[in-house]
């Protein structure tokens, strides 16, 4: 229950922008091709399927120190398979972002720590070897941030993280 | 019906009321080239020399009449050489549709002969493109494609067709509606937004005391120009237009100020970085009409009404920001404005203070040796002789910007030419489609000697077709803004600027054409009177001063109002002319 349950990220240079798109080939290219076109600078894009099988969804998260989230919004806009842009930063939201992490065990001593990191923060040990651990994470970036800053001093071997996805409440 | 992809496509262009293309054939796009055997009749298809000019063509074809441009070119290399001319058309937004060949379906991806990845290449430069894999996709994607083409903001759309779609056979079932969930030509403010909008407009208005109307291209693509006249004559406001604007208004008129910008009169520049507030029209802010975005209009609240919403507070910042079309917002916004026509005296006065001394400035002014022609004096003279009544087609440089001060545009979409993209070579094959879409009109290229001599082989286009179109020349033996620039900005080190040119009215005998030559004013409107007599199509040269430059510029990285200009000539009393708004 460590630093969970806060639901708006803290940072406000971060936006957060929804896009739903057309699922076809390609439409990533066209999104990820006009951030490039429009030297646009995007700090994560996570893409999956809905429960409409032809709809798409995006979440987008805009540093908007470096640029103007209005106009990415705008210009997602006239992507003719761009269906809809929900900008999720003016409305309250859930926000989360999954992570895997693979940390290393020295001994029997170290992995009983990993353990009670674990459990502080709510997290699963989905994977276990003679020599590491494999931990599994949702919440906010600031939380899995404070997890890996954690696990760093036993070593991280790998980690993978999904990316902001969000979405309004109610 | 049971019909081959091509002939699908036929239909459907028939459909959309096309009647000519521009193109040139090859093995990805055959099937396509052997339906049209049995279509032309009724869809003439124009073979130009390079696919560049058929996209260029489609793109003047559009200006002139307001209905879709089509280019077609095969695969590979004869699709890429469409790409500049459909970049082009996105900075200019011109709705084209561009049809390449591709390789058959099942060898999409392997580097198969002529193979190129046209919607990946054509992507940032298109509004919109496909690739039809699928024979049962074809008439939905090229309706879709027509659509696209022209709503909202106009732009290129590119239909990649694999040449297995183009032989396969299918039941043809006409596609009569677009339904593009997720496109929406504008993405309208929401209805009970639009009336604050506009009374926020009109408020603004009301408090100006020295405002101008910035007016571009989006008002002839809203199909507004009653619309925005009804508006300039009721408001009073003085009026400038970009280059694409040109011919929203008469230039005639005594509120048009004229073109606005880089080579824009001082008077203009001046204007508007003097101006409380700036209603911007269908316009977009481009660097060229900008200068330097630190300094620009600094005194002035913004209207920006632009039917893209990227468009709004991409380059300057709007205090009431309308994404919707021109034409309905001044149908709604006239109305709510005071009459005050005649009004903004002390501003137009001010106006006036500035245009005072802009004769002094003219190169006309000059007292030029016998013998000696400016290029101006070439535009000036086209301009008198034809009574300005014809339809011009510029090239992209020196001679584009004078044809702007020194072509005075009476009709509306008179101009057409290359602005955001600055398309060399643009002017010939422009003329050539401007030529089809307005077959009763005269119509002239205009062209430098480095432009024209990338158009070249469009000669033969011209008598093929059996057009009369009369094609100017100047040629000052220099890519002539280039080298201006470097005169100006780099030390007069003349790199790569100097251009020898084939003798051009022998040129013109070797394509069949009459040719002819003059070397100075005298000469020049004689060629003018007999080129307009000769039933056919001319091409004239204009031997000119070679290192005449244009003025005002605004020079890269310098405020609107920090203008170069010509050296002042002393002037007669009689023609009076204040000092001041002499910025160097």
């Amino acid at each position: 229950m460590l630093i969970d349950r806060i639901e708006a990220s803290k940072n406000p240079t971060k936006h957060t922008l929804v896009a739903l798109v057309e699922n076809e080939p390609g439409v990533l290219n066209r999104v990820s091709s006009l951030f490039r076109r429009r030297n646009f600078n995007i700090d994560s894009l996570a893409v999956g399927t809905t429960n409409d099988p032809t709809v798409s969804r995006m979440t987008i998260v805009v540093d908007t120190s470096k640029t103007n989230a209005a106009l990415v919004e705008r210009n997602l806009y006239k992507l003719v398979n761009v269906i809809d842009v929900q900008d999720l930063s003016a409305v309250p939201a859930v926000l989360r972002e999954m992570a895997l992490i693979k940390v290393h065990v020295a001994d029997n001593q170290k992995r009983s720590e990993i353990k009670q990191v674990i459990d502080l923060f709510e997290a699963q040990m989905v994977d276990m070897t003679p020599n590491s651990i494999m931990v599994e994470l949702t919440g906010n970036e600031e939380k899995v941030d404070s997890i890996i800053k954690m696990l760093e001093e036993y070593g991280i071997k790998e980690v993978v993280r999904t990316g902001r996805i969000a979405m309004a409440r109610g | 019906m049971q019909l081959t992809g091509s002939q699908i496509f036929w239909e459907v262009l028939m459909q959309q009321g096309v009647d000519v293309v521009f193109g040139y054939p090859g093995g990805a796009i055959m099937p396509i080239y052997d339906a049209l055997y049995d279509v032309e009749g009724k869809i003439h298809h124009v073979l130009v020399r390079h696919e560049e000019n058929a996209a260029l063509a489609a793109d003047a074809y559009w200006r002139a009449t307001g209905r879709v441009g089509v280019c077609m070119a095969t695969s590979g290399p004869g699709a890429t050489n469409l790409v500049t001319g459909i970049a082009n058309a996105m900075m200019d937004s011109s709705a084209i549709v561009a049809i390449t060949g591709q390789v058959a379906s099942h060898l999409v991806g392997s580097d198969a002969f002529q193979e190129t990845d046209m919607t990946g290449i054509t992507q940032p430069i298109t509004k919109h493109n496909y690739l039809v894999t699928d024979i049962n996709d074809l008439a939905r994607v090229l309706v879709e494609a027509f659509h696209i083409a022209k709503a909202g903001r106009p732009g290129p759309v590119l239909v990649d067709i694999c040449k297995d779609v183009q032989q396969k056979m299918t039941e043809y079932v006409p596609v009569t509606e677009v339904n593009l969930r997720g496109y929406k030509a504008a993405k309208p403010p929401k209805k009970q937004e639009m009336p604050r909008l506009l009374s926020q407009a009109a408020q603004l208005i009301a408090a100006a005391r020295k405002p101008i109307i910035l007016a571009g291209q989006g008002i002839k693509h809203a199909d507004a120009h009653a619309e925005f006249i009804e508006f300039v004559e009721k408001s009073g406001i003085p009026v400038t237009t970009t280059l694409l604007g040109i011919g929203v208004l008469n230039e005639d008129h005594p509120q048009n100020l004229r073109m606005m910008g880089m080579h824009g009169e001082a008077y203009v520049n001046n204007a508007i970085a003097d101006a409380d507030l700036l209603i911007a029209l269908g316009m977009r802010f481009d660097d060229r009409v900008t200068g330097n975005l630190k300094y620009y209009a600094k005194n002035a609240q913004v209207i920006h009404v632009d039917i893209d919403p990227s468009e709004i507070g991409k380059n300057v910042p709007a205090d009431v920001g309308i994404c919707a079309s021109v034409k309905d917002v001044l149908r709604d916004l006239t109305p709510m404005i005071e009459n005050h026509a005649g009004g903004y005296r002390a501003w137009y006065a001010r106006i006036n203070e500035w245009r005072g001394d802009t004769k002094a400035h003219d190169v006309m002014a000059y007292e030029l040796p016998p013998n000696m022609m400016l290029a101006p004096q070439v535009i000036r003279a086209i301009w008198e002789e034809t009574g300005g009544d014809i339809t011009v087609c510029t090239d992209v440089g020196q001679h584009q910007m004078w044809e702007t001060q020194y072509f005075q545009h009476r009709r509306k979409n008179q101009l057409i030419t290359s602005g955001g993209a600055g398309t060399m070579g643009f002017a010939l094959p422009a003329a050539i489609g401007a030529k089809f879409g307005r077959p009763q009109d005269e119509v002239w290229a205009i062209a430098g000697d480095g432009g024209f001599q990338m158009s070249i082989p469009e000669l033969q286009t011209v008598m093929q077709e059996k057009l009369n179109i009369k094609i100017a020349v100047i040629n000052n033996s220099f890519l002539g803004m280039v080298r201006q620039w470097q005169e100006l900005m780099h030390d007069r080190r003349y790199s790569s600027v100097n251009m020898t040119s084939p003798n051009f009215v022998k040129l013109a005998e070797a394509y069949g054409m009459c040719g002819m030559r003059a070397t100075n004013v005298a000469e020049a409107r004689e060629v003018i009177q007999r080129a307009r007599e000769h039933n056919g199509p001319v091409l004239m040269e204009f031997v000119v001063e070679q290192e005449t430059n244009v003025f005002p510029m605004v020079q890269p990285g310098k405020a609107l109002n920090e203008m170069t200009r010509r050296e002042k000539v002393p002037l007669p009393a009689a023609m009076g002319g204040g000092m001041e708004g002499v910025r160097e």
